[in-house]
């Protein structure tokens, strides 16, 4: 897709949508949000960057491919379980503390994998099609 | 007891590493697992014949009554000691069989891992645990079995095994369970005291049915005997192990351990006294139509498994006799039987074949191997001075006491032919020429058969150093203590002129064996393995209907199989219930709904219209904006947002994958069937909701999430605070799935553009 208005557009968006995407997974334990929206939107962003630069360009700005965000999700959504185990209480009971002021404890982790998760296997799943697209085959 | 058990387990795992340092004497040294094992058990030993009883248990599921509970008296004690001892030979005996094999260090492991499962089996107490060691040995038998993957034939008998035992498994599953839920308790040492409660309940010829389909499939009784002649395809050390000694007498310990529970009516005698008896002769007589010395062997061994079930039904009828002489029998089989298999192998493995015709003059070559095979022919014919007279003359007597007269004469028949088969055993180590350039094997070869063979003969020259043992066997069985003084020369009766018949018969029939093995070898006889086969055959044509009717590889008629079995099914289940209601007091509409409704209707329209995918996906899209808007009407933001993003990137997925189909065309007219699918899922959808909404609003669990989240949760979010706390578990799961499905996208593409660009 090749319009200078998307392309333009597109960079602030994809800054104000990431942007967005965190304040929804942060806020998510108290306003309307949480890890599965702020994912979508991450998603979002990406999937418009990439229609707009190229997949190769969208690419570039991820810390890591996404089916390794996946896998990294689980472990931190695992590993926010564990802390009740070792404290003899039933596996993932919410442990908080106060850092800075700020209320922060495992379910607020666990939110942090499912968001890492839903992103990277949405995106995953965009980005190949994206590419497959660039070499369709006949047929179904 | 659970730490031996542990140690088997422990032990068997690091088989593959011995064997890789330490080459071809891993054999030896694998040995002393089971040999140290066996010590252990027969340390035991004084305390047991005294009476006493062992119980350890580990909790397992406590919540359930589910435990690692271990129970050892003198039964569990004298399987222990025939897994453990006979084990130790065999793995010395695998090193040399099977010297050089690349597989020989997996066979070690599963071999070792079939002792502990098995040992697990015959100490369980639990039968949850019993279950579990049960079915571990049907596995490793399979894995066993099929030990030579690349041949067809192992792979049939390996998975025909399977299939019977472990379908036998299922049947006993639901009859312990139903033994526990009668009897009230998981724990078999409990159970056997429940006799009375468990025989007079309602459910007691069910749950006899069960077991009895448990204990006979693993048995091979007849008619599931076929699998276990077929099993010869295993490597022989199996055969001696798994297929005569110890894994085929799980279903007898199993019926001998329940018998002081289950015996005594007259169903549980006369099944197992007719299905024994029945099984006893489908040995004797399919014995005749071979000349392989393994099939043979494996034919003799069903009979055995026979005789074994028609003594453990004559127990409750006589006194002690059936019961000593399940004892004696038992033992006896497994150690001739063990022995006579391993020196098939080593035959076999020397001589390079295994038919009786072709072999000759072997004793001259292999003396110890041929001292052996005498010895346990013995014991298999039946003769003095050897345990298997002893056994033989027991059951006579047993039988004569409380089986019918004609019951008695097929058994003697049944026994003739063991002692045909003796001499045919027997017959090929004298006469004849010796084959070109055999020679008797390396100790690993005759150690095994040479030792279980002699046992038998000391055995037989002195009863009384089996006896205490026997007696604590026999009360376990009988479930009273019992006293029975076993004698070599039990002088003149009854029993001892049958003995005198049966060899007589055999001699004669063994004249008789070459004419009637021509004349039975040459048709083949139709019996339960066809039923077996047509049935596995019907299965898969059945499953190969049903795939092409579901699964025939285009999605839309996938969609149109799940939508429209979801109408039918939910459809059916609305009309039954009888929740097809219409709300009271429905409120009016607002005019913002009709307007947003007014959208949707509008979008759908256009969706039927329209000819172009890409536009269809579009217009979609303002159906589900509408339902994102109507969600915020009604107060729900969360629900709101995540309906507007999602619609978003379907819309950009759909998009996507409409791309790659080049030559999509436009959308077809007509396609009357998805329509009426279509139509028919939203008119369920809409009627499930108006039955919803007649039904008075549940608010309990509302209501306690939106009291405890804040305090409980620390959130106000009650939606968010449910998914990441409350019903964090379930969060979890639903991740893991979006996770695997991401990756099975991205794998499904992946593989596409490989064969595309070789």
């Amino acid at each position: 897709m090749n319009t200078l208005i998307l392309k333009t557009t597109s960079r602030f968006l994809f800054t104000l949508l990431l942007l967005l995407s965190v304040f929804l997974l942060l806020r998510g334990h108290n306003e309307p949000g949480g890890g599965f929206i702020g994912a979508l939107v991450a998603v979002g962003a990406y999937a418009l960057f990439a229609l707009a630069h190229g997949l190769s360009a969208a690419r570039k700005l991820l810390p890591l491919p996404p089916l390794r965000l996946v896998g990294w999700g689980l472990l931190v959504a695992l590993l926010s379980a564990l802390p009740a185990l070792l404290l003899g209480q039933p596996l993932m009971t919410g442990q908080w503390f106060s850092l800075l002021g700020v209320k922060v404890g495992t379910p607020v982790i666990f939110d942090i994998g499912v968001y890492l998760t839903v992103f990277g296997a949405l995106l995953a799943a965009i980005f190949g099609l994206e590419e497959a697209a660039h070499h369709p085959s006949e047929g179904a | 007891m659970v730490v031996a058990s542990i140690v088997a387990f422990v032990g068997a795992l690091t088989a593959p590493w011995l064997h890789r340092w330490l080459g071809s004497t891993a054999g030896w040294a694998l040995a002393l697992l089971p040999l140290g094992l066996a010590v252990y058990f027969a340390s035991l030993l004084p305390d047991v014949v005294e009476g006493q009883t062992l119980r350890h248990s580990l909790a397992w599921v406590p919540s359930l009554g589910v435990n690692f509970s271990f129970y050892l008296d003198g039964l569990s004690l004298l399987f222990a000691l025939l897994i453990t001892g006979i084990g130790t030979f065999i793995v010395i005996y695998s090193g040399g069989y099977l010297k050089g094999h690349p597989n020989l260090g997996r066979f070690y492991l599963v071999i070792l891992l079939f002792m502990a499962s098995m040992l697990g089996l015959v100490l369980a107490d639990n039968v949850v645990t019993l279950f579990v060691m049960w079915e571990l040995t049907s596995i490793t038998s399979y894995l066993l079995i099929g030990f030579n993957h690349s041949e067809f034939r192992s792979r049939r008998a390996a998975t025909q095994a399977l299939l019977v035992t472990a379908g036998g498994g299922l049947a006993l599953l639901a009859g312990l369970i139903l033994l526990a839920l009668m009897g009230g308790s998981l724990e078999i040492s409990e159970l056997l005291g429940q006799g009375q409660v468990l025989r007079e309940h309602p459910l007691y010829l069910p749950a006899l049915i069960l077991v009895l389909l448990g204990a006979f499939t693993k048995s091979a009784q007849f008619p599931f005997h076929f699998w276990l002649p077929n099993a010869m395809e295993a490597p022989t050390p199996v055969s001696a192990y798994l297929h005569s000694a110890t894994m085929v007498k799980a279903g007898v310990y199993l019926l001998a351990r329940l018998q002081p529970a289950l015996g005594g009516t007259e169903v549980w005698s006369s099944a197992l006294m007719v299905f024994g008896l029945a099984t006893l002769l489908t040995g004797a007589t399919l014995t005749f139509r071979h000349t392989d010395l393994k099939r043979l062997l494996a034919y003799s061994t069903v009979a055995a498994l026979g005789a074994l079930v028609f003594l453990i039904g004559l127990v409750p009828l006589t006194d002690y006799y059936a019961a000593m002489g399940f004892a004696t029998f038992l033992l006896a089989h497994s150690l001739y039987k063990g022995g006579l298999f391993m020196a098939a192998g080593a035959v076999d493995h020397e001589a390079g074949t295994r038919d009786i015709n072709q072999l000759g003059g072997l004793f001259r070559v292999m003396p110890l191997t041929g001292v052996a095979v005498v010895l346990a022919a013995l014991s298999l014919a039946g003769l003095p001075p050897v345990l298997g007279f002893i056994g033989k003359e027991v059951l006579y007597v047993a039988a004569l006491q409380a089986a019918p007269a004609w019951m008695v004469g097929l058994a003697v028949l049944g026994f003739a032919a063991g002692a045909m088969l003796a001499l045919l055993l027997v017959v090929p180590f004298f006469r004849g020429q010796p084959p070109q350039a055999v020679h008797e094997g390396p100790p690993s070869l005759w150690l095994g058969p040479l030792v279980l063979a002699g046992l038998g003969l000391l055995l037989g020259l002195f009863p009384g150093l089996y006896n205490p043992l026997a007696d604590a066997v026999a009360s376990a069985v009988k479930g009273k203590a019992v006293a029975y003084h076993l004698k070599l020369w039990p002088g003149f009766n009854l029993a001892l002129l049958l003995s005198l018949l049966t060899v007589l018969l055999g001699v004669g029939l063994y004249f008789l064996y070459p004419r009637l093995q021509a004349w039975m070898a040459q048709e083949p006889i139709p019996g339960p393995e066809n039923a077996y086969v047509a049935l596995l055959r019907g299965l898969m044509r059945l499953a190969a209907g049903v795939e092409r009717l579901l699964q025939s590889g285009s999605l839309r008629a996938y969609l149109v199989w799940t939508f429209g079995g979801l109408v039918g099914l939910v459809g059916l289940a609305l009309f039954h219930g009888g929740v097809l209601l219409w709300p009271a007091g429905a409120s009016s509409p607002k005019l913002e709904q009709v307007l947003l409704l007014a959208l949707m209707l509008l979008g759908t329209i256009g969706a039927l219209r329209l000819r172009s995918h890409l536009a269809m996906v579009v217009v979609l899209g303002i159906v589900g904006a509408g339902v994102a808007l109507v969600f915020l009407l009604q107060n729900a933001p969360d629900l709101s947002i995540t309906q507007f993003l999602v619609e978003t990137l379907t819309a950009i997925l759909i998009a996507l994958v409409l791309l790659q189909i080049r030559n999509i065309g436009s959308v077809p007219r007509g396609r009357w069937l998805d329509k009426a699918v279509a139509l028919g899922f939203g008119s369920l959808v809409t009627l499930l909701m108006l039955g919803v909404l007649a039904q008075p609003l549940e608010l309990h669990l509302s209501q306690f999430f939106a009291q405890k989240s804040l305090p409980e949760g620390f959130g106000r979010n009650i939606v968010n605070v449910i998914l990441v706390d409350f019903r964090g578990l379930d969060t979890f799961g639903e991740i893991t799935v979006v996770g695997l499905a991401g990756l099975g996208v991205w794998a499904l593409l992946k593989r596409r553009q490989r064969e595309e660009r070789p």
